[in-house]
C-alpha cells in the first residue's frame, strides 16, 4: 500500500477498537486577566462573556476532529486563570458567585469540567487567596462543573504549613456539604505541590499566569494499548519491556500530537503542550494497575509495585518526549484509585494499602488520587496526609498532590459510587495517630537545598 | 489527501462491489485494495483519494458506517494522517 502498511493499519484501529486508545481531554486555557474589575456583577458578567466567545466552538470542533480522524475525544474542557488572583480581595460570597457562573457558562459551552477555582499560596496567603480557600467548599457544594486546586508548596518556596492545617477542614467541610451525593464536592478539589501551569487534566487544570490569552492543551491516554503490547512482548527481559512501552508511548502520543495539532488551527488558539500521561478508566482493560500486572506482579500493591511504575513511568515520558513538539502538564502515569479497575482490585482484596500509594506516588506523575477514606478521619489526619505527600513533591521536585474524599456516614469495606469517570472507591484504612501538634503549628517548610541552584 | 477505509465482518458476495458503489456515488478514488479471507472472516482495506469527494469528509464517513450497518459489515473509514502520525516519524 502507498506509503502506509498493513500491519499499522490495524494495529492503529485495533488499539481504538479494543485497547481503549483515545484522547482523553481537548482543554482550552483562557486568561481572565482582562476581567479584572472591583464591581462584582461586571466581574461575573465579564467572565462569562469572554468563556462562552472564546470557547464556544470547543465542543464542537472537537467532535469534528473525533469524526474526521476516527480517534475518540472523550472530554472537552476549559481551564481559567487562577480565579484567586481575578478576584482578589473580594468575599467569599462573591468568590462563590464567581463559581457559579463558571457552572453556568461551563453549562452553556456543553463541557463536563471547567477547572481553576483555585489559588497558588506556596509561600503564603493573599487576602483574595485565603477567601477564595474558604469559598471552597460552598462553591463545589453549589455547582456541578467547577473544579478547585490548591498549590500549598513548590521546591523554590517549601511548604505552606499554614494552608496545609486549613486544606484538611476544607476538605473535611466539602465533603460535609456534599454528603448527600457521596461526599463528591472532594472529587473535585485537589492539594498540590509544584503544581504545572498547564495540566489539562481535572481536577486540577487551571491557566497559568505566564500563559498565554488562550492556548489548547490535549492530554492524551492508552493504558490499555500499553497493557496489551506488554501482554505480547511476552518473556522478554525488562531493557526490551521499557522499549515496548516506549514505543507505544511515541505512538500514543503522535496521535495527541495530530488532535492537538489541529484542534489549535481550527479554533485559532496557540498550541499550548501534550500532556503524555497513562489516564486510567474504570472500564476493564483501561487500568495502569493491570499494566503492572502484566509486567510480572500477581497483583498491583505486591512487592516490586514502585519499580514496576517508576519503568512505566520513565519509559512514557521518554518514548513520548520525541512525539511532540511541546510536552508539559502532569506527563506520566496516573494512579486514581477510584478510576481503575485494577486499584480498586487490588485495594478490595487487602493487598494495596494507602502507606504503598504513597511511596507509588515518589516515583508517578501526580499522587494520592481519589482516594476515599472513613468519613469521621479527623481533619488533622487529612492535613497531615497532605504534609506526607507534599513533602515528596518538594523534595523530590516533581509534581504531587492529594485527592482524598472522606466518605461521610461510611468506614473501612464501604465503597463510594461516583459513577462515570470517576468510578467507584472503596473506603481505606488510614492511620488514624493523632499528627495534632505537628499540624497546628502553622509555619513553613524551608525550601530544600537543593532549590538553591542560581 | 487519501482515506483508509477497513471492512471486517463474515464473507458474503458482492461486499467489494458494495463498498466501490459508495465511492463512486461520493467520488472517493479508489487506488489501492488488499483483501483478505480467513475460514469465514472477510477482511478488506481500501485505500481512496478524498480530495474531490462530492459531500464533505464526515458525510462520506458517515455513508460508509451506514453501508456497513445495512450490510452487517463493520466499515470504519479515517484519514491517512491519524497512520502517518503514529507510524512515521
Amino acid at each position: 500500500m502507498i506509503n502506509i502498511n498493513k500491519d499499522e493499519i490495524l494495529e492503529t484501529i485495533n488499539m481504538i477498537d479494543t485497547e481503549h486508545l483515545d484522547v482523553r481531554t481537548i482543554t482550552m486555557g483562557i486568561s481572565l486577566f482582562d476581567c479584572i474589575t472591583d464591581d462584582i456583577t461586571r466581574l461575573c458578567d465579564k467572565i462569562y462573556d469572554k468563556l462562552t466567545f472564546c470557547a464556544k466552538n470547543l465542543v464542537s470542533t472537537g467532535e469534528e476532529i473525533e469524526k474526521i480522524y476516527g480517534i475518540p475525544i472523550i472530554n472537552k474542557r476549559v481551564s481559567v486563570t487562577p480565579i484567586s488572583l481575578v478576584g482578589s480581595n473580594i468575599s467569599s460570597e462573591d468568590y462563590v458567585k464567581i463559581a457559579k457562573t463558571l457552572d453556568r457558562a461551563a453549562d452553556t459551552l456543553g463541557i463536563n469540567f471547567i477547572g481553576g477555582y483555585g489559588a497558588l499560596v506556596q509561600k503564603g496567603y493573599t487576602v483574595g487567596a485565603k477567601r477564595l480557600i474558604e469559598s471552597i467548599p460552598e462553591a463545589l457544594s453549589t455547582t456541578n462543573r467547577v473544579c478547585s486546586s490548591v498549590n500549598v508548596a513548590s521546591t523554590k518556596a517549601g511548604i505552606n504549613m499554614d494552608a496545609v492545617r486549613d486544606m484538611g477542614k476544607i476538605i473535611k467541610r466539602t465533603a460535609e456539604l456534599t454528603k448527600d451525593n457521596e461526599s463528591i464536592g472532594c472529587a473535585k478539589l485537589v492539594v498540590f505541590a509544584n503544581v504545572p501551569e498547564d495540566n489539562p487534566f481535572m481536577a486540577g487544570a487551571f491557566h497559568g499566569m505566564g500563559e498565554a490569552d488562550c492556548a489548547i492543551n490535549v492530554g492524551v491516554s492508552g493504558p490499555g494499548v500499553v497493557s496489551s503490547a506488554i501482554k505480547k512482548a511476552g518473556d522478554c527481559d525488562i531493557t526490551e519491556l521499557a522499549e515496548v512501552v516506549k514505543k507505544t508511548a511515541f505512538k500514543i502520543t503522535r496521535m495527541g500530537q495530530l488532535v492537538a495539532r489541529e484542534a489549535s488551527a481550527r479554533l485559532n488558539a496557540p498550541f499550548g503542550i501534550v500532556d503524555l500521561s497513562l489516564a486510567p478508566t474504570p472500564a476493564v482493560g483501561d487500568s495502569v494497575a493491570h499494566i503492572l500486572e502484566a509486567m510480572g506482579l500477581e497483583t498491583c500493591g505486591a512487592c516490586g509495585t514502585t519499580a514496576c511504575l517508576a519503568l512505566l513511568n520513565d519509559a512514557v515520558k521518554k518514548g513520548g518526549v520525541m512525539a511532540s513538539s511541546h510536552v508539559g502538564g502532569l506527563s506520566g502515569a496516573f494512579i486514581p484509585v477510584s478510576e481503575d479497575a485494577g486499584m480498586i482490585n487490588a485495594v478490595e482484596s487487602g493487598c494495596l494499602t494507602l502507606e504503598k500509594l504513597e511511596a507509588m506516588t515518589a516515583v508517578c506523575s501526580v499522587g494520592l488520587d481519589m482516594i476515599a477514606v472513613p468519613g469521621d478521619t479527623p481533619a488533622d489526619v487529612i492535613s497531615a496526609l497532605i504534609a506526607d505527600e507534599i513533602a515528596i513533591g518538594v523534595v523530590n521536585t516533581k509534581t504531587t498532590a492529594v485527592r482524598v474524599i472522606p466518605a461521610i456516614g461510611k468506614g473501612i469495606g464501604d465503597s463510594v459510587h461516583f459513577g462515570g469517570l470517576l468510578g467507584d472507591a472503596p473506603v481505606m484504612r488510614i492511620n488514624t495517630a493523632s499528627p495534632a501538634k505537628f499540624i497546628s503549628r502553622g509555619g513553613r517548610v524551608p525550601a530544600p537545598i537543593h532549590s538553591l541552584k542560581n | 489527501m487519501l482515506a483508509v477505509i477497513s471492512v471486517t465482518g463474515k464473507d458474503c458476495v458482492g461486499i467489494i462491489a458494495d463498498v466501490s458503489v459508495k465511492c463512486r456515488e461520493h467520488e472517493a478514488n479508489i487506488i489501492d485494495i488488499s483483501q483478505t479471507v480467513l475460514q469465514d472472516f472477510f477482511c478488506m482495506i481500501m485505500l481512496v483519494q478524498i480530495d474531490k469527494l462530492n459531500v464533505p469528509f464526515g458525510d462520506f464517513i458517515d455513508a460508509m458506517e451506514k453501508l456497513g450497518k445495512e450490510k452487517g459489515l463493520s466499515i470504519h473509514t479515517m484519514h491517512e494522517d491519524v497512520f502517518n502520525s503514529m507510524h512515521k516519524i
